[in-house]
């Protein structure tokens, strides 16, 4: 059933982007550390 | 001199900001402009037979007042803002509630007299005829009305430190007013049909009232001391 | 406790692949509705790890208003985003199911606009956290939270009335139930809440680690003129 594929891959989808966003403006922050205690 | 009492302030605080209402008269006038276009623009959009009207005038009605009432909400703390009143508050020994009665108390009224106008046009355009009991629609509107302006009053206020100030009130007003305009809509339909009786819809708007008066009149405080 | 963490992690995954095993190929297939019924696995223990955020988030408000712990409000904002994530999840699963079921799109299901409603208010909460300019914005936001929260109950009664007097299709109601399909459910469940906390938890760190940048970015400011002299 493609309906039921859908959802749970959608779900995935969602899930994983979202993971994504916290890692990006993780490494972002930790970059601004970074550079906040090399001055 | 004794402390001053809270209805005593509130009393005053009203008077003041009706008094200022009346004068200023450019608010009162550009606001029952905006409500006869909105009665208009619906009207020309939703055209319909005598029997669907009495079926779906719930929701355009109350959607209209929502709308009429969101631009008075921005209004009014608008002004305070202006002329730095916040701050003479702040300072002043008087209770942060009677601050928010009043302003409350002050929005019903500004609100009530824009929905009094607004309704006979209503009335007019859609043929409008209560099948049920009339005097309800009153109590009705009451309730409803100072469920949206007792929220949108608070919300107002939390707004004022936002950008986009004016589009953040709805913005957090219209969520948590749902069951509240579920409820006028589902009541004035009922009313207006005769088909169900409104009382649930009654009881359940005098819950919401209460809740959020108390949580409005608990928590104001925090936000008018919040810089 | 840091090494908590990665425990919680491998946990979280097997639990996930153990009931995605489960609910797609364990659970038997449903009488009326057929395989489709198998989003329910995800459907409803998404809602329900939505509704446990969302509830550590007026749990946290409330603890912030009384403390003014900032870790309090860290942990709000966390349980706020997460939980808007997972909402989402329900209301894009909830309509792939109605479909092939019912032939529709959406429904006024009480469940499902419960979850609409929900997501409504914490979007709103999310935008005010994000367009406050005022340096008091933990309490408005946690002010906000109090006043969604009290919404629910007259949320859900308005509806359920609604309901009751303009009938409407139910999402997942009915349907015959089998033990294995129960068993489906609770590992999955249970999956979805670990991982709810395991993200949560993420988020809650990254919210930490953010107030702690903005604060050594305060004090290299003012620190700076003095040393430039």
């Amino acid at each position: 059933m493609s309906y039921l594929y859908a959802a749970y891959i959608i779900t995935w989808v969602i899930h994983i982007a979202y993971m994504g966003t916290l890692v990006r403006r993780y490494r972002q922050l930790r970059q601004e550390m970074e550079d906040l205690k090399r001055r | 001199m004794g402390k001053p009492s809270l209805i005593g302030i509130t009393r005053a605080t009203l008077l003041k900001d009706l008094r200022l209402e009346w004068r200023s008269k450019d608010a009162i006038n550009s606001m029952l402009f905006f409500a006869l276009l909105v009665v208009v623009i619906f009207s020309f959009s939703f055209d319909p037979t005598a029997e669907e009207s009495r079926r779906i005038a719930g929701g355009l009605v109350w959607v209209s007042f929502l709308f009429a009432a969101v631009v008075a909400l921005n209004q009014t703390w608008a002004r305070e803002l202006r002329n730095q009143v916040l701050d003479a508050y702040r300072v002043s020994p008087a209770p942060a509630n009677s601050l928010f009665m009043a302003k409350s108390v002050g929005n019903f009224v500004f609100v009530a007299v824009l929905e009094a106008l607004m309704t006979p046009l209503f009335i007019v355009f859609y043929n409008l005829r209560a099948a049920g009991p009339a005097y309800q629609l009153l109590i009705v509107a009451v309730l409803g009305t100072w469920a949206l302006v007792v929220n949108g009053t608070f919300f107002a206020a939390i707004s004022l430190r936002t950008r986009s100030r004016e589009i953040m009130l709805p913005l957090l007003l219209f969520p948590i007013s749902i069951p509240a305009l579920l409820a006028m809509v589902e009541a004035t339909s009922s009313i207006l049909t005769g088909e169900f009786s409104a009382r649930f819809w009654i009881v359940l708007l005098v819950a919401y009232d209460v809740v959020f008066t108390m949580a409005s009149l608990f928590l104001f405080e925090l936000v008018l001391h919040a810089e | 406790m840091k090494r908590a963490f990665p425990i919680l992690a491998v946990l979280t995954v097997a639990l996930l692949c153990y009931g995605l095993y489960q609910a797609l190929w364990v659970a038997p297939t449903e009488k009326t509705m057929g395989d489709v019924q198998r989003i329910f696995y995800y459907h409803v223990p998404s809602a329900w790890t939505a509704g446990v955020l969302f509830l550590v988030n007026f749990l946290a408000s409330i603890a912030y208003l009384m403390s003014r712990n900032p870790k309090a409000d860290a942990l709000a904002v966390a349980a706020a985003e997460v939980g808007v994530v997972f909402c989402t999840i329900v209301l894009v699963t909830g309509p792939i199911w109605a479909r092939p079921v019912w032939g529709i799109w959406w429904t006024w299901d009480l469940r499902l606009t419960l979850t609409l409603v929900l997501w409504l208010i914490y979007v709103s909460y999310l935008l005010l956290r994000r367009f406050s300019t005022s340096g008091q914005t933990p309490v408005m936001a946690a002010v906000l939270a109090i006043f969604g929260t009290l919404d629910i109950p007259l949320v859900y009664f308005s509806i359920w009335f609604f309901r009751t007097q303009h009938p409407q299709p139910v999402i997942g109601g009915g349907g015959s139930i089998d033990p294995r399909m129960l068993h489906a459910f609770f590992v999955n469940l249970i999956a979805f809440t670990c991982f709810g906390a395991l993200i949560c938890w993420a988020r809650y760190r990254l919210e930490v680690l953010r107030r702690e940048v903005e604060e050594t970015q305060a004090l290299e400011s003012l620190l700076e003129p003095r040393s430039a002299r």
